[in-house]
């Protein structure tokens, strides 16, 4: 009885202590997953994730504390990059197949109060005081911030339209099995 | 002992008595982390390492420990005790060497402590009264054959992925009905030792 | 030579031709249609700024639409009228998306503008043969309508040695570049003789397959003395293609990912060769190309010199019409040319071809599961595994396929039409190639805005700052006025104290 507690105890004494000391060896000095996650991030620090920025929600996607849908701008492709990424099953039934749009200002309900491009994160919109703002194609990335700020509902998100050098083939049916 | 036997050891522990197709020990990982190759041959890779480490450490704790003290009913605990240690240990130099293999293999890796592979192979080791360098070898041989068979399988479940299988069988179940066709194939090893 | 040029290659089918039906037709020209639609993307490239105005009257050959940036080829008016309208037309793309178009109206006169020529084009400098070729609106007629002139400059200083003209012409039912050749071979080899002068290549090569006996002795005449050298190709599909025919009448190989350039080689089509002589001895820039009229579906299949803008109904009524209602409308060839979703587009500067297809002629089974057979593999001339490639696709695995040599399939279809299963393997291929370059343009924007979005934090932080800094300034001038009014107060107190006590 004296023996057996005796040795159990040794044992995982020993265990113990030379897993202590293997931790501290080891120890690993913040998480290298975070950069590389955050290099797959829009980047445009949009904040609809609910996280302060494309570095919070990478920090939390890593800790595993963040869904791998938690990016809409992102859209489908980010989710099944992050799974790869993460190793987890990614969940696509929630995400909207989002189609790549922009913002559009209705010129006719602008009252150029300024306040969307006080929130753009990536100085998409163009305007000044009592003037009508108008957005930039080009640096619109559709985080929907601007829509959220309007007083009059003059913003909205249109898909961008297809044109001869943007269009190409749909996937093929699967043929019968 | 000659070098022949040795082989011989190796070749039966990994082909003929093959830890996954012919024992049906550590099913868990072989279908979790067989998805990917990568991810199959660092799985591979990480219980190779805890198993040889644990049969051996087994050996040793039963001859030099439990045995003389006469309390053998002890041996599960303790084994388990060491192989959990052997896995953290694991886990530890797996995170800080890749990152990125530490995220994939997620929460398989601290589920080697419950490998019914690792302890099994452990316990089998005492039943056949080996010596210390034959118990090395018998865990080093069954770690290799789960890693074969770990990799066969996740390049096979590569192929599958492209297939056009029909609806009732994607996933999973496809996946399990390949796997039985492997063990049989791994029984034509009967009879080679 | 033939068969040492067959070795050569690997893959390739053999459709059945179907170059009877249209072969023996003279080039005739096309009555004028009423209304001319000339769309501004006839190019690949950026489309062509409109430069005339809703009302004007041009004439024939007048520039109409000014290139712009470097890739991209100005539009001529292919008749003389009026502008009627300028806006969106459907284009000749299986989209069917509309692009911008320049409606001219036909004042039935077709009178040229007087243009002047040059007195011996072969005198001018390879510069100003470009340069002509850039104002006349050319581009590759083969199909691709690449701006010949960004081949031309791109060419004269990276050494090309070998010119090579392209008279493959393997698409079935195709016989327009055959028909130039026997019609006008003259030209088409002052042409040649143009192109050699500008990108100063000491050899030129025409590559004509065997199965247009006439084309190739029509050429031999024409080029005799002149160092031009036409020799006769084995007939095969896709011969006709630029990596092909430089393997075949060379031997040597583009390499993956790389351009004829970079084996000091330059391909041009043979109608190219006619629009740059045209342009640099008449001074006429591209306005009007050569087109098969073909099919089971029509009536008297001709090759036709037709203006740009023509409504393709106007070719398909003048050649007969229907014998039975098409299955399909294809504009070019049928194994790589583009479904027509419209008979009213028009004809732009790189059709070769429009085809009404009978049901027997298209026969497209609905596809069944991939059997492994590897048919696809002994097609493809490009040497990769469609079958591979197409599995990955569909699974959705693009980067798979890219490992696998997908940026060089060369989308000629030879996969697709030997399948015995009739899987649209091509079809894959042409989604995987967009779904591709759509996630690179979105990539581009994601890097670009990323950068707008650090600019403005960095701005911000940086008003932060300085507006804290202004704070900082601000209470430390305060505090300074203060002290000193306080000192300036007790100053005047002592002051006061001091007329006191005097």
């Amino acid at each position: 009885m004296i023996a057996a507690i005796a040795s159990l105890t040794a044992l995982g004494l020993a265990l113990g202590l030379g897993l202590g000391f293997a931790a501290r060896k080891l120890k690993v000095e913040g998480n290298p997953l975070v950069a590389e996650i955050e290099a797959l991030l829009p980047g445009s620090q949009c904040g609809q994730c609910g996280y302060p920025g494309c570095t919070g929600a990478a920090q939390a996607l890593a800790d595993g504390g963040a869904p791998v849908t938690l990016c809409p701008p992102g859209g489908r492709d980010l989710v099944i990059q992050l799974a790869a990424k993460l190793g987890v099953e990614a969940d696509l039934s929630g995400v909207k197949d989002s189609v790549p749009s922009i913002a559009e200002v209705r010129e006719e309900l602008c009252i150029g109060c300024t306040r969307c491009y006080k929130v753009c994160p990536t100085d998409a919109i163009l305007g000044s005081a009592k003037h009508i703002h108008s957005v930039f194609r080009e640096a619109c990335t559709a985080c929907g911030k601007c829509v959220d700020a309007c007083p009059t509902e003059a913003i909205l998100m249109r898909p961008i339209p297809v044109t001869m050098q943007t269009w190409y083939w749909g996937k093929p049916a699967l043929e019968a099995a | 002992m000659t070098v022949t036997e040795y082989l011989l050891l190796l070749i039966s522990t990994a082909l003929v008595n093959n830890v996954v197709l012919a024992k049906f020990l550590g099913l868990c990982p072989f279908m979790g982390v067989s998805r990917k190759m990568d991810s199959a041959l660092g799985m591979g890779m990480a219980t190779t390492f805890v198993l040889t480490l644990a049969t051996a450490a087994g050996w040793m704790l039963e001859h030099w420990l439990l045995a003389p003290l006469g309390i053998q009913y002890l041996r599960i605990l303790s084994f388990i005790l060491v192989i959990a240690a052997t896995v953290q240990f694991t886990e530890m130099v797996i995170r800080k060497v890749s990152p990125g293999l530490y995220q994939v293999l997620g929460i398989y890796l601290p589920l080697i402590t419950t490998n019914c592979a690792v302890l099994g192979v452990a316990l089998l080791n005492l039943q056949e009264d080996h010596v210390f360098l034959e118990s090395l070898l018998y865990g080093f041989g069954s770690a290799l054959g789960f890693t074969l068979v770990l990799l066969l399988f996740a390049g096979l479940r590569e192929r599958l992925a492209l297939a056009s299988v029909p609806d009732a069988f994607t996933g999973a179940p496809i996946g399990f009905v390949t796997a039985g066709l492997l063990g049989l194939a791994f029984m034509g090893f009967a009879g080679l030792v | 030579m033939n068969l040492l040029a067959r070795l050569r290659l690997r893959g390739g089918v053999h459709p059945d031709g179907r170059k009877e039906l249209s072969a023996e037709a003279p080039i005739c020209a096309l009555p004028l249609p009423e209304r001319l639609y000339v769309s501004l993307q006839q190019h690949i490239g950026a489309p062509a700024n409109p430069a005339v105005a809703v009302g004007d009257h041009v004439r024939k050959g007048q520039l109409i639409g000014t290139r712009v940036g470097m890739v991209s080829a100005p539009v001529h008016a292919p008749t003389s009228g009026r502008v009627i309208a300028i806006g969106d037309y459907a284009a000749p793309h299986p989209s069917g998306l509309p692009v911008p178009t320049i409606t001219i109206e036909s004042d039935g006169d077709d009178r040229w503008l007087d243009f002047e020529t040059p007195a011996d084009p072969m005198a001018l400098a390879p510069e100003d043969i470009a340069a002509r070729v850039d104002a006349a609106g050319i581009v590759g007629l083969g199909g691709a309508a690449f701006p010949s002139a960004v081949k031309l400059n791109l060419s004269r200083g990276s050494g090309v040695t070998t010119l090579i003209m392209n008279g493959g012409e393997c698409e079935p039912f195709l016989t327009c570049d055959d028909r130039l050749m026997r019609d006008r071979a003259g030209e088409v080899v002052a042409g040649i003789l143009l192109i050699q002068r500008a990108v100063g290549a000491p050899v030129v090569l025409v590559g004509i397959e065997d199965n247009k006996p006439e084309a190739i002795a029509a050429m031999r005449a024409a080029a005799a003395g002149t160092g031009v050298e036409v020799r006769a190709i084995p007939s095969m599909y896709p011969m006709g293609s630029e990596k092909q025919l430089i393997q075949a009448l060379i031997g040597k190989e583009v390499p993956a990912g790389g351009r004829a350039a970079d084996i000091g080689v330059l391909v041009h089509n043979v109608g190219t060769a006619f629009a740059v002589h045209q342009a640099l001895s008449l001074g006429r820039p591209l306005v009007s190309r050569i087109v098969t009229v073909s099919g089971g579906a029509i009536g008297v299949p001709r090759n036709l010199e037709a203006p740009i803008g023509a409504p393709a109904e106007a070719l398909f009524d003048y050649c007969g019409g229907f014998l039975d209602t098409p299955a399909r409308l294809v504009m070019g060839g049928p194994m790589m040319g583009q479904e027509l979703t419209d008979p009213r587009v028009p004809l732009i500067k790189g059709t070769s071809g429009l085809l009404a297809l009978t049901h027997k002629e298209i026969g497209q089974p609905s596809p069944a599961p991939c059997i492994r057979c590897s048919t696809c593999v002994r097609a493809c001339p490009i040497g990769l595994l469609p079958l591979e490639m197409a599995a990955r696709i569909r699974a959705g695995d693009l980067a798979a396929a890219v490992d696998l040599g997908l940026k060089d399939c060369i989308a000629c279809g030879s996969c697709s039409y030997a399948c015995p299963a009739h899987i649209p393997l091509v079809h894959y291929f042409n989604y995987a190639k967009g779904d591709l370059a759509a996630k690179e343009r979105a990539k581009l924007k994601q890097e670009a805005t990323r950068k707008l979005a650090d600019a403005r934090n960095e701005r911000m932080e940086r008003i932060a700052r300085e507006r804290e800094e202004a704070a900082r300034q601000r209470a430390a001038r305060k505090a300074a006025q203060d002290a000193a009014k306080k000192a300036a107060a007790e100053a005047a107190k002592a002051g006061t104290q001091e007329t006191e006590t005097a």
